[in-house]
């Protein structure tokens, strides 16, 4: 497999090579640092979040840099896949004893959820373009969150049972409310490790440079950059656009899964509209187009703000400071040309390319 | 790129005058809180309240602390990034964090690194449920509905009641469901049970309207003051005035910027402080606080403040070094807070039982004249 991207033609061959290496050597770095004891709790309690960021931004980068659609309701896939995952887990609890398989089967219940819930929500929206389909996306995904926020659903030994708005599950001696509504699931056994994290990445990466250097990958820019011209050549549109959507729908399910069994307890507040944001300026900031780029991104800015403690009360002031200046410099020519004169060669090629396409 | 360079340089000068004080033999006590963002009153608020004991008991002399308090922003994923950094401060002991999910969060992360808790103010039961080092220095959510109706009841605050609450909140879910309970079981009459949630919190005029078409004599508001400020400010706009009963989060409208305060005239709730006490320790307490703060303190500061104390008292009891590590310490206390009587100025004689939770008398409060009067 190694092989193919290395014998691919394409100057973004050498950059997707040098992505799957940069992130496996972060691994081993990482490891080897927390075998060593030299990692700071702060760092290690963030390994995790970063891994389900990167996800996150991959899957968004799919779907604003490679297909061009603006979505600002992503933050909703990833509550789909974090709500049903979570409860997966807590109702195999019984079945999976094996923590790994469980987290397993979780993160892979979770991506089909919201797989699904993308299908849904693609049939009315990818039916829209531009700031019409970025408008509605926003909706849904606040659409989501409120269902969350009002939905109940337990577990007893007659099954699980499920209702909306008030808890009228009703539960027998011995169950269990897993989903409370606005108290979302409390209580969840942290099966989320960085070693799960990574190879979620890695897949994440497998899944979407795979797809974006096949046929429908092609299709995808094409429709990004002429539609028109797409639809006269007899593209089925909203065929490819809805590949890409439950694709990213999916993987951000199971960024989000990855996410809330890192914590003992999760809230549909969490996955609101400035997740969603966050996670667009994770891809805006790493470049749109360029999986390497929201990786550090999402890696950088999640670690950025617990950086900046020591500043205390000018902690989120300097956030917003240093994102100014990070966005100014990075569409400022002189600074490019400036950085590009140190990169490594074998990066200067895809990351020019990677310029132009976004 | 000049100006970038210029920036960056003040950015560094002010990392380098960043620095920070260390007292031989202290101990470290850190605690997670909104200090940013919608709920930062109640963090900050802590944060003081605790400050104040810890500088109390550092002049005195005998055991000495070190306080240090970390940004959550009302959130679990950076409360817990907090509590790490905390942790690789060197915090001994916790105040857990300021807010329930947050401290929800942190506390499952107390129980497994063995660092002993106590929350000033997270008072949802799931913080403190299956752990054994967590504990808490204000009522449960369920306590305080149910106090809330009984309170009503014996006091024939009302006949009709109208509860309005924010139905994608814990802690104002926590308190509803059980009023609704509490109240059923003592007839209470509720005629009219509405809801709101983050995104349709500005207009209140369906719910008001509902409460007043069902002749609502006492409308009960469990929720943070800010929404609070909104129905109260709608309430008198369209001539609707029943008595208003609040709980602690309605406990800070009074020190809200841009808030009429005679709109909160008459308004009840129940809290645990009262900052007009005559008690001598409340009252040198609030005089500290008003000087180095500028503000009443509120109960969320009065708990602050208390938990240090029961800290210090824990402390003395168990003997305790600064040079303990976490795991002795954490059993040492847990020792001394299931069996010691706390005396502060969130109540006399409190207790803790082995779930964490506190037993200590609510006080029923009246907003009279911009301030809080003791109701009994």
């Amino acid at each position: 497999m190694l092989k193919r991207y290395l014998n691919l033609k394409r100057g973004n061959a050498r950059q997707i090579f040098f992505t799957y290496m940069a992130v496996i050597a972060a691994y081993v770095i990482l490891q080897l640092m927390i075998t060593a004891g030299v990692l700071s709790s702060l760092m290690r309690s963030m390994l995790v979040p970063i891994c389900a960021y990167m996800v996150m931004a991959i899957s968004l980068n799919l779907v604003v840099g490679v297909l061009g659609e603006l979505s600002l309701g992503h933050a909703g896939f990833m509550s789909i896949g974090a709500f049903s995952g979570v409860s997966a887990a807590i109702i195999l609890q019984g079945v999976l004893p094996y923590a790994p398989l469980r987290l397993a089967a979780a993160i892979i219940i979770g991506a089909l959820f919201a797989a699904v819930a993308g299908f849904l929500i693609g049939i009315p929206v990818l039916r829209l373009k531009g700031d019409y389909l970025a408008i509605v996306t926003l909706a849904f995904g606040e659409i989501i969150k409120n269902i969350f926020n009002n939905f109940y659903m337990g577990i007893d030994s007659e099954g699980i049972s499920m209702s909306m708005l008030t808890d009228k599950t009703r539960l027998l001696e011995g169950g269990r409310l897993i989903i409370a509504g606005p108290m979302g699931i409390g209580g969840i056994q942290k099966l989320s490790t960085f070693t799960a994290g990574f190879i979620l990445t890695m897949v994440a990466l497998v899944i979407v440079f795979n797809l974006v250097n096949s046929r429908s990958g092609r299709a995808f820019m094409a429709i990004r950059d002429d539609r028109i011209a797409a639809e006269s050549v007899g593209m089925n549109i909203t065929r490819y656009k809805m590949m890409a959507f439950v694709t990213s729908a999916a993987l951000a399910g199971a960024a989000g899964c990855l996410f809330a069994m890192n914590y003992s307890t999760i809230v549909a507040n969490k996955f609101d509209f400035n997740t969603s944001i966050l996670v667009l300026v994770f891809v805006v900031l790493g470049g749109q187009g360029n999986m390497l780029g929201s990786i550090i991104a999402a890696a950088a800015l999640t670690i950025l703000p617990e950086k900046l403690r020591q500043f205390a009360d000018y902690r989120m002031l300097l956030y917003a400071v240093v994102l100014i200046a990070v966005m100014l410099c990075k569409n400022n020519e002189s600074v490019g040309e400036f950085v590009r004169r140190f990169a490594p060669r074998f990066l200067r090629s895809g990351r020019k390319e990677g310029k132009e396409n976004g | 790129m000049r100006k970038f360079t210029a920036l960056m340089t003040a950015v560094l000068l002010v990392a380098a005058t960043a620095g920070c004080s260390f007292a031989a033999g202290a101990f470290k006590i850190g605690g997670t809180g909104p200090l940013t963002g919608g709920a930062a009153i109640y963090g900050n608020a802590a944060k003081n309240g605790a400050q104040i004991a810890v500088d109390e008991i550092n002049a005195m002399g005998g055991i000495k602390f070190e306080l240090r308090y970390e940004d959550d922003a009302h959130d679990a994923e950076k409360a817990v990034n907090a509590y790490n950094a905390l942790k690789d401060w060197g915090m001994q002991l916790s105040l857990g964090s300021v807010t329930s999910k947050p401290c929800e969060a942190t506390s499952a992360e107390n129980f497994a690194d063995r660092i002993f808790a106590i929350t000033p103010s997270a008072s949802a039961v799931a913080v403190t449920a299956g752990k054994d080092n967590v504990f808490q220095m204000c009522f449960v959510d369920p306590n305080q509905g149910s106090a809330s109706a009984q309170y009503m009841v014996t006091k024939k605050l009302a006949n009709k009641v109208a509860v309005i609450w924010k139905n994608d909140d814990v802690y104002s879910k926590g308190i509803h469901d059980t009023f609704i309970e509490k109240a059923k079981k003592v007839g209470l009459k509720v005629v009219s049970d509405t809801t709101f949630m983050d995104g349709q919190d500005t207009d209140f005029s369906v719910q008001l309207m509902d409460a007043q078409k069902k002749g609502a004599d006492l409308v009960f508001l469990p929720m943070y003051y800010q929404h609070a400020s909104l129905i109260l400010a709608q309430a008198a706009g369209m001539g609707f005035a029943p008595k208003w009963f609040g709980v602690d989060g309605m406990d800070g409208i009074l020190t809200m910027e841009g808030f009429d305060k005679s709109l909160a005239e008459g308004v009840m709730l129940l809290t645990p402080f009262n900052a007009d006490s005559k008690d001598k320790r409340t009252a040198n307490f609030v005089a500290k606080y008003k000087k180095a703060f500028g503000e009443i303190p509120n109960q969320f500061a009065a708990d602050g403040y208390d938990c240090i104390y029961a800290y210090k008292q824990a402390l003395e009891g168990a003997k305790a070094k600064p040079d303990m590590d976490r795991k002795a310490l954490c059993t040492a206390m847990i020792a001394q807070f299931t069996t010691m009587k706390f005396s502060g100025v969130t109540g006399n004689n409190m207790t803790w039982g082995k779930d964490g939770a506190v037993t200590k008398d609510p006080k029923g409060m009246v907003i009279k004249n911009g301030a809080y009067v003791g109701l009994d």
